[in-house]
């Protein structure tokens, strides 16, 4: 198993270097001149190359990645051109807090999501499966935004139950796990728990439907096991695939959620991504999309061993 | 041995309750099995063979609906609820399945499979389980028999899973074992190694034997008694050497065709007949033969043909064998 971990970790590092190097030359692919934003219009030619020697952006681009890579190894993501504050610590934040808006969410719908498809999946045609499926449907196909706004309209502004937007009461943008911050997480984390629900249900009803017709299931019947003793291997046989279905619907959470972190704003990395695509703060777009994009590049890896350690016939090769 | 037989069946029918027009897969069989016993059954594909077997466990879809009257070991089953089936599954029959590569659970260890079995049915720990997996395992041959408890079904043979699939049936005792064609999934050699094993099981635990093959050589040496269906009935039963040496039914006749008096050698399948079997949703009035015997009469079509006895134990449902007009007079 372990040889097969330093495996995947070899096969993983050419596409992480081909990640980094894209996102260095984002920078240089975006038009206009990546000072031009912070500089004033009417800087003087020798205040702009002073700025240029100070941000590197005078040196052969082998030379800057090599510079910057070595940078970002060390932990160290550059200056937002917007606040002046170090990216690493700006994308920490950020990643903490999307993390955890999603990981809820993504429990939430995977508990949901398990449930309605295996309700679904064991009473196929029967009028429970069709509320099951369309309930997950539903999930999966209304806008999110607009679930989020809807429930914004009705549990803050009509009954005033729950805060409309931010992580916390303090405005500081950090969330921590108390009561009083939990009241800020119910609503974007229910309104994006809405699509792994939606999606796990159906790969959980189609999976079920599947095992509970195949042969071996007969055959567990045949030698005398109950709904219950047949229930536990439907259970051992959909894990691996479900579990792996919940790790990339995590994935895509963490990368995705602009529009729900920005109803709700949610001071996270879509939050962080949106005000440094309006700001052009491009040290800090090039900071979070390269976290963003190793991040899918590890959880890939993460999905496949444990998917691996949990189906023994996946061959380790 | 004068008691009831072990396995006791009157009227078997099933119906497939399918989208259109139901299916009749099985139409009123009558089926006895002593305890001891090994009887084959033979037939073409598509004539119920399967669906009796699996009625006899009550392991069909719930699209089946099973009529008659079936006793198995003095038990009522079509009556049994839920529990008490479940109950019966495995210590008094069990089944071995036609494809072990299908029919075990591809995630699950061998030893866990069988030590699940025992553990459900004698409320024994997973230890006593897994050790009365390893007796089993040693019992059919499975060489290094302590490691391949471990092993999934993916990691074994086809042969070997067979056995541990058989090893899994056999793990609570049962009194009948239901095989359908057990070694038609196998290669030839691994095969007969099967048929060998199960016959030596068989007689050394006594057990009642019902199995399924297209395979007369086999049938003739495993089996005591043959039992030919047709379109959802039994035609003809007999002992294994009066059925083949004097086949009763034209429907027999027709698949041991050219064969009579000669010696069966395994691996030998049965004959075809011309034609084809009647559509099950549609069945004809009379014989469901009729249509293919080149022997018929113009009552064939009309009546559904009685059990006529050609010798004591030797039956067919064939009106060739009715006796002369006394009995029409009468
Ligand atoms: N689940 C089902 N739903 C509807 N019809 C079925 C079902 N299972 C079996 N049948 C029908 O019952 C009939 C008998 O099938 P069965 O499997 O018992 O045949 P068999 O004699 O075992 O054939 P083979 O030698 O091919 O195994 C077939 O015509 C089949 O179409
Ligand atoms: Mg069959």
């Amino acid at each position: 198993m372990l040889i097969y971990i330093l495996k995947r970790l070899v096969y993983v590092t050419p596409v992480a270097i081909g990640v980094s190097i894209v996102c260095f030359l984002l920078v240089h692919i975006t038009p206009g001149d990546p000072l031009s934003a912070i500089l004033p219009s009417d800087a003087t030619l020798e205040l702009q190359e002073q700025m240029r020697a100070a941000y590197g952006f005078d040196k052969p681009l082998p030379v800057q990645y090599a510079l910057w890579f070595w940078k970002v190894i060390h932990g160290d993501l550059g200056t937002s051109l917007a606040t002046g504050r170090p990216v690493a610590s700006e994308v920490g934040r950020a990643v903490s807090n999307t993390f955890i808006l999603s990981t809820t969410a993504t429990l939430i719908g995977f508990t949901f999501g398990t449930f309605f498809g295996f309700v679904a999946g064991y009473f196929r045609d029967s009028w429970l499966d069709k509320l099951a499926s369309g309930i997950s449907v539903l999930g999966v196909s209304v806008p999110h935004y607009w679930l989020g706004m809807v429930l914004v309209i009705i549990f803050s502004a009509q009954l005033g139950w729950l805060p409309p937007t931010g992580a916390g009461p303090d405005g500081s943008g950090g969330w921590r796990p108390d009561l009083e911050h939990l009241r800020y997480i119910i609503l974007p984390a229910i309104t994006m728990s809405v699509i792994p629900m939606g999606v796990i249900s159906r790969t959980v009803r189609a999976l079920v439907g599947d095992i509970l017709n195949q042969e071996f299931v007969q055959a567990l019947r045949a030698k005398g096991l109950g709904e219950y003793g047949v229930f536990k291997h439907v259970v051992t046989n959909a894990a691996p695939t479900a579990l792996a279905i919940m790790g990339l619907q995590l994935g895509y959470l963490l990368g995705g959620s602009i529009l729900i972190e920005t109803v709700f704003s949610w001071p996270g990395t879509g939050f962080l991504l949106n005000a440094a695509i309006f700001q052009r703060d491009l040290p800090l777009l090039q900071g979070t999309i390269l976290v963003l994009a190793m991040f899918f590049v590890a959880l890939n890896l993460i999905v496949d061993v444990v998917q691996t350690a949990l189906d023994p016939r996946i061959q380790r090769g | 041995m004068s008691a009831a037989p072990l396995v006791d069946v009157k009227g078997l029918t099933v119906d497939f309750a399918g989208s259109a027009k139901p299916v009749r897969a099985v139409s009123g069989v009558d089926l006895t099995l002593a305890k001891g016993e090994v009887l084959a059954l033979l037939g073409e594909s598509g004539s119920g063979k399967t669906v009796t077997m699996r009625a006899l466990m009550r392991l069909l879809p719930k699209s089946a609906r099973i009529g008659g009257q079936v006793r198995v070991a003095g038990r009522d089953v079509l009556a049994l609820a839920p529990d008490e089936l479940a109950a019966m599954r495995g210590p008094v029959v069990s089944m071995v399945f036609q494809e072990p590569g299908i029919a075990l659970d591809p995630v699950y260890r061998l030893g866990d499979q069988i030590a699940e079995a025992v553990m459900r049915h004698e409320g024994a720990s997973r230890s006593q389980g897994r050790a009365r997996a390893l007796e089993l395992f040693e019992r059919v041959r499975i060489p290094s028999a302590a490691r391949r408890l471990d092993n999934y079904p993916h990691e074994m043979s086809g042969g070997m899973r067979q056995r541990a699939m058989i090893a899994l049936a056999l793990s609570c005792h049962p009194k009948v074992l239901l095989a359908d064609e057990p070694t038609t999934a196998l290669d030839a050699t691994v095969q007969i190694q099967i048929l060998l094993l199960l016959r030596e099981l068989q007689r050394e635990l006594g057990l009642a034997v019902m199995f399924v093959t297209h395979d007369i050589g086999v049938a003739v040496e495993v089996a005591d008694r043959i039992a030919v269906m047709y379109a959802g009935r039994i035609v003809e039963t007999g002992s294994c050497a009066r059925v083949v040496q004097a086949p009763q039914h034209p429907y027999t006749q027709g698949l041991l065709a050219s064969r009579a008096g000669h010696v069966f050698a395994k691996g030998e399948r049965l004959g075809t007949i011309p034609g084809s079997p009647p559509d099950l949703a549609n069945p004809p009035p009379g014989c469901a033969f009729a249509p293919r015997c080149k022997v018929a009469e113009a009552i064939c079509t009309k009546d559904l043909p009685r059990e006529y006895q050609a010798e004591p134990g030797h039956v067919a449902r064939c009106v060739r064998l009715a006796p002369a007009p006394a009995t029409v007079a009468a």
